[in-house]
């Protein structure tokens, strides 16, 4: 930090520690609803409204939530694929230190973007099928001026080793690859420029069970050979707690509950984790457990109930979660909760197997 | 949506254990095979599957993608999409009237199995929107469907409607009725396409993974709607997915496919707790868990699912089994190695 940080480099943003590498401060994100001849502004989604959290260093990070939670716009303004409508992104950049990512200039952009990585949830859809594996893999190196040529040659081969292709492969065309090897060729790209963080939108909901196994074991094994830091969105929560250090629930646009893995799944303090955690159905069919029904459908972002969005569906409802917003707030030792009603709840989390 | 559909708040509930399968067979399908004729080789889709479904109970049909398991139930009702051709095997169904009636023999334009299709035996499709026509509401579509099998005049398939929209649990059926899909979310148009489905009362339904495309806690209201149908109308169900945990949750007994081999058979729970064949085996296995330590290194399966034009020799399973021996996995037999439990493996009783 401050002592090799240039002077681009911000100071630390409030709120961060030592092993921060993103923090990320009422962060927002409205889409314009437009009408008319004029194309007036009607109203707004309100996809992410008002999110804060930490990304440490070496971490994962998981976000989950249902469809049209805010998740995936999360995750993309992390990568200011969208401007934000508020807040701030700091990420502690290797060479600049900290770093907004909203308001960076296009210079620094360009080095973020080294730093900060995607892999994407469709394994047919991300890649270009007019590409040879090694223009794929070989783009991001190409354009950053980092290799050409025969170096370039080389480090496909050493990213396709790395992700356990053939190198042998880097000529071959993304059709003839099944899902769980292109899925591999998206990673093997995401890492080409040594990123500090990745940022995993949904990478094995679109993959068998039998090679989503194999590609999350692939995605632990990289982090802990070069230190990646995750954040990991997706809706499947057994997936989620397999590979999170610390998770994240989202409901309409803000965070319910924040705490590392083992806290939010055995004692969860939000209601709507709870019933998020009992209807994950259960591989054994001698344990059909008691379900948490919840009636209606996840609000519209462009018209959220007042209070707590949740209140229409909770089950502990009282008079104050209709009119006020719970503030999310620290519990436990990095426990966090937005609930009126969390210290005074039992919740029932999952039962520990063996 | 607007608020007058939205429904009471949160209730709890818990299924029931799974059954036995006492009760009369509906569908009884023999050793059916369909197989694609394409330019570039034969792919068998489904090779030789054989399965029962028993009145009032569910047959989960579990597989990863290409393992012919959607294929199999689009060939019990002669919907295979060309150049698909079922090749051999029986259906044979029990109309509700006692008879016999063989399906695969039936001209699958023709007008008996048209009779059969929609009525007696049902099919709700993953997507629900690619099941729904754009254009009509709901209430069109549904009323289309009772007109046609019951000769019903327009009042009485209206209220027939409602009655069915009410019985899959979407709040205010009349003003539903009068919507069109793209106005609904997504559980309740997967609500709707179950209410089209289950109009007639059909003996039998045929779920191909309705619950894929859905958040978990639609996926538990959806599974819990299934089951209380089933209760009281008593239709078999045959329930396909690639979600163990789904099928652990609804199945009474379960199919496992590969390569469009049937690879196992079971009871629930025995196929679980006991499962006889390497490739369920490692599928249990190679799944996270909730519940379970986190972090620990998942079983994955090696390799790959192998080319449908290339089906390796002998036992579909054995390039990526770890239990593959030369000589004795070359023509594996599908065996009953305790009462209910068909196994086809050639070290079937020795691997665990």
């Amino acid at each position: 930090m401050a002592m090799n940080a240039p002077a681009t480099g911000g100071p630390n943003p409030p709120g961060s520690s030592e092993d921060d590498l993103l923090v990320a401060r009422d962060l927002k994100k409205w889409f314009p609803i437009r009408k008319g001849f004029w194309s007036r502004v009607v109203g707004h989604v309100k996809a992410v409204d008002g999110v804060s959290f930490n990304v440490r260093r070496g971490e994962t990070l998981g976000l989950v939530g249902e469809s049209g939670c805010g998740k995936t716009t999360t995750s993309r303004l992390v990568l200011r694929a969208y401007d934000p409508t508020g807040g701030t992104i700091h990420f502690k950049d290797r060479k600049l230190g900290w770093i907004d990512i909203p308001t960076a200039r296009r210079s620094e952009l360009r080095d973020i973007r080294r730093n900060v990585q995607m892999i994407f949830q469709d394994p047919y859809g991300s890649l270009n099928p007019r590409m040879t594996l090694r223009e794929i893999i070989g783009e991001p190196l190409l354009v950053n001026g980092i290799a050409s040529g025969s170096a370039l040659q080389d480090r496909v081969a050493e990213l396709l080793r790395l992700v356990g292709l053939h190198p042998e492969y880097m000529s071959r065309y993304p059709h003839a690859f099944s899902g769980g090897q292109r899925q591999r060729v998206g990673i093997a790209r995401a890492l080409a420029l040594e990123p500090q963080l990745v940022v995993c939108d949904e990478p094995v909901s679109a993959l068998d069970v039998s090679i989503q196994a194999q590609t999350l074991n692939l995605l632990e094994d990289l982090q802990g050979r070069l230190g990646l830091t995750y954040i990991f969105v997706a809706h499947d929560l057994s997936v989620v707690q397999h590979v999170s250090t610390r998770v994240a629930v989202m409901y309409v646009g803000r965070i319910v509950e924040l705490a590392p893995t083992a806290d939010l799944f055995f004692a969860p303090r939000h209601p709507y984790t709870e019933a998020l955690l009992s209807a994950v159905p259960t591989p054994d069919p001698d344990h059909r457990g008691t379900r948490i029904f919840l009636a209606g459908e996840v609000p519209d972002a462009s018209n959220p109930p007042t209070g707590c969005h949740f209140h229409p569906r909770c089950r502990y409802a009282v008079e104050a979660c209709r009119t006020t917003v719970p503030p999310l707030v620290e519990l436990a030792p990095g426990h966090q909760v937005a609930c009126h009603r969390a210290t005074e709840l039992s919740l029932a989390g999952v039962v520990p197997g063996s | 949506m607007t608020t007058e559909l939205i429904d009471p708040p949160a209730r709890t509930g818990s299924a029931e254990a799974p059954r036995p399968l006492d009760t009369p067979v509906v569908l009884d399908v023999k050793d059916l095979r369909t197989h694609f004729l394409m330019p570039g080789g034969t792919v068998r889709a489904v090779d030789g599957v054989s399965y029962t479904l028993h009145r009032g109970r569910t047959l989960g049909i579990v597989g990863e993608s290409g393992c012919g398991k959607s294929v199999t139930a689009q060939s019990v009702l002669g919907i295979v999409p060309r150049p698909g051709r079922n090749v051999g095997g029986t259906v044979t169904l029990t109309r509700r009237d006692g008879t016999n009636l063989e399906l695969t023999s039936l001209d699958p334009r023709g007008k008996v199995i048209r009779s059969v299709r929609g009525n007696e035996i049902a099919y709700i499709f993953q997507e629900p929107m690619s099941a729904l026509s754009p254009i009509h509401t709901i209430g069109h579509q549904i009323t289309e469907v009772i007109r046609l099998h019951t000769g019903a005049k327009r009042d009485e398939a209206r209220f027939r409607a409602e009655t069915v929209m009410r019985q899959v649990g979407l709040p205010r059926p009349d003003a539903v009725l009068d919507r069109y899909p793209h106005q609904l979310s997504g559980g309740m148009r997967q609500r709707a396409v179950i209410g089209i489905a289950l109009a007639c009362n059909p003996g039998i339904l045929i779920a191909d993974e309705p619950t894929t495309a859905l958040d978990v806690t639609t996926e538990a209201v959806i599974l819990d709607l299934v089951r209380s149908l089933q209760k009281e109308g008593g239709m078999a169900i045959q329930f396909i997915t690639h979600n163990l945990g789904v099928i652990a949750e609804i199945a009474d007994e379960v199919v496992v496919m590969y390569m469009g081999r049937q690879v196992e058979r079971a009871p629930v729970s025995q196929l679980f707790h006991a499962p006889q064949h390497p490739y369920t085996q490692a599928l249990l296995r190679s799944m996270p868990r909730l519940g379970h330590r986190a972090h620990e290194r998942l079983e994955a399966i090696q390799g790959m699912v192998p080319d449908p034009y290339d089906v390796p020799p002998g036992c579909a399973f054995h390039t990526r089994c770890r239990h593959y021996v030369p000589g004795t996995c070359d023509s594996p037999e599908y065996l009953e190695v305790s009462p209910r439990h068909w196994v086809r493996c050639s070290r079937a009783g020795e691997v665990a």
